[in-house]
């Protein structure tokens, strides 16, 4: 590992995850370093947004060990461990319907210093600025999904889950998240990202973990993964 | 039967009158609605406590503390009864309706109907049921206006007016202001908010003591206009139900526009055909209920 990876963002260890009478994960160990970007891959169920989710507290029931920077979240109420500096962008994107775009992009409260600022995240946006009037449903997919990004940019964390983000989008719109993903990186973000598109990712991360059936199958580097694509194709069913 | 313009007019100011209490009422419960997921049954008793409290304090709070002189009076039961009742909210959200959200709407509308019986019966047991008249309507809004067309009493004109602002004062904070921007985004996805980092346990309680304070505001208002009995909130939430409906419920401005508008119809139907007064606010529900049976500002979903 590299030097910047030295220090853990987030350690998760023996992590049990319940909705309802439904046992997802069974015991899920992973660690992220500060500044990597990591990638949850695995078929559709296997459980890979409902490890971000747990991470959030949004399951029925959690239990093992989920530390943000050293401090353990796992019996946390949902509302503080956002706290914690993590930026959360779910799977179906989240924008509310009844905001207008600059209300959505100002929902979330700042819980970390040195987020981005409104003027910063239009001029990285220029499309939400021209359209913050704009009922935030109203906005293209692409719009939406920049959207779901740029909210949890101004609030300051560090530690972004990102679940399915190029999910349904025109390639030219998923090129521009690959560069927007790298810009965030290069900038010391810490990534977690659930992604369904393997080349997207690949290009992307520092490691991969491989989820199958509720726990971590698999763990591959960078450096391994020509090598282990074969093994990859086995678990992503392709 | 004549109709002339006055009477007419006449009537749609009666109407307005009680269409503001409609349209507080229903503006309460909408708030509620939108947030819990709970229909608030015991909307009516707390209109009923709201007014309780103002009539009590006035006659009873000062022998009760030993100062016989004391009277609580209307502007300060204005503000007092709403925050009584507002921290009784409070207090049945915490300890009754948060354990019932993760279940269907049903259990919260049975938890609450029972919670109104429970207030009724015992304001009923207590109190006179056809009613005491409460005597403290301050001075400067006796006597009537000269709107014109008609002499219009002071009280009910200010009861118009403050019902109005309330009204379109708690429209403006939920559709314009970033606390009201976190109560829309709260009301469509409460566990993103809550991942966000928003206390969106802590905005529910608000949410419910503020939507009956605002019933209890209304239960002062009525005070002076209607007397104080224990059933003034069950008959009066039956016509409110009836008014939600056909508003749809979770719209804010349409469960106030609706209050008003019907508030005006049942005027303009004593104009026409008095009897049917009471009963066309219900015809206009089975109407509205088979055409668009989301109500007229409803979404369906």
């Amino acid at each position: 590992m590299s030097e910047s990876e030295s220090r853990n963002m987030l350690q998760i260890s023996c992590l049990q995850a319940w909705y309802g009478e439904s046992h997802i994960l069974h015991g899920v160990d992973l660690t992220v370093g500060e500044g990597e970007l990591v990638t949850l891959l695995g078929r559709n169920g296997a459980g890979r947004t409902t490890i971000l989710k747990s991470i959030m507290g949004l399951v029925g029931r959690r239990s093992g060990s989920i530390t943000v920077n050293g401090d353990e979240t796992i019996a946390m109420a949902t509302h503080r461990i956002a706290h914690h500096g993590i930026g959360y962008c779910p799977e179906e994107r989240g924008i509310f319907s009844s905001l207008t775009v600059e209300e959505n992009l100002l929902l979330p409260p700042v819980v970390k210093e040195g987020g981005m600022s409104l003027p910063d995240i239009y001029a990285m946006f220029p499309n939400l600025k021209e359209r913050r009037n704009s009922m935030g449903t109203r906005l293209s997919g692409g719009e939406q999904q920049m959207l779901a990004m740029a909210r949890i940019l101004r609030t300051g964390a560090k530690l972004l889950l990102l679940d399915e983000i190029t999910e349904g989008l025109a390639p030219v719109i998923v090129q521009a998240l690959g560069r927007l993903i790298a810009q965030l990186k290069e900038k010391g973000f810490t990534i977690i990202l659930v992604e369904q598109n393997f080349h997207f990712a690949a290009d992307l991360a520092d490691r991969h973990y491989v989820i199958d059936h509720g726990s971590i199958a698999e763990m591959i580097t960078r450096d391994n993964l020509a090598s282990s694509r074969d093994k990859l194709n086995r678990y992503l069913g392709v | 039967m004549d109709i002339t313009l006055q009477t007419v007019m006449s009537q749609v100011m009666l109407g307005l009158n009680n269409g503001v209490f409609y349209a507080i009422l229903s503006l309460g419960l909408a708030v509620i609605f939108g947030l819990l997921n709970i229909v608030n049954f015991a909307h009516g008793a707390l209109y009923m406590l709201g007014a309780y409290v103002a009539l009590l304090g006035f006659t009873s709070l000062g022998p009760l503390l030993g100062m016989p002189d004391f009277h609580l009076n209307y502007w300060a039961a204005l503000i007092i009864a709403p925050l009584v009742v507002g921290a009784l909210g409070v207090v049945i959200e915490r300890t009754m309706l948060r354990r019932l959200y993760k279940f269907d709407h049903l259990y919260g509308l049975l938890l609450t109907f029972g919670l109104a019986l429970i207030i009724q019966g015992v304001f009923t047991n207590f109190f006179n049921v056809s009613g005491d008249p409460y005597e403290a309507k301050p001075e400067i809004l006796n006597g009537a206006v000269n709107l014109g067309f008609m002499m219009f009493p002071k009280y009910r004109l200010w009861v118009i007016a403050i019902s109005l602002l309330v009204c379109f004062g708690t429209w403006y904070v939920i559709e314009r202001t970033k606390l009201g921007s976190y109560l829309r985004a709260g009301t469509e996805n409460p566990e993103l908010v809550k991942a966000f980092g928003v206390n969106v346990p802590l905005m529910i309680t608000l949410t419910y003591g503020y939507g009956v304070a605002l019933a209890a505001f209304a239960g002062v208002l009525a005070a002076p206009i209607y007397s104080v009995s224990p059933v003034m909130g069950a008959e009066m939430i039956i016509t409110v139900f009836a008014v939600v409906v056909i508003g749809g419920m979770g719209s804010i401005m349409g469960s106030i526009v609706t209050g008003l508008l019907l508030g005006i119809v049942e005027g303009l139907t004593k104009v026409v055909y008095a009897p049917a007064s009471s009963t066309v606010i219900f015809l206009i529900m089975v109407v509205v209920l088979l055409v668009k049976p989301a109500g007229l500002f409803g979404r369906e979903s």
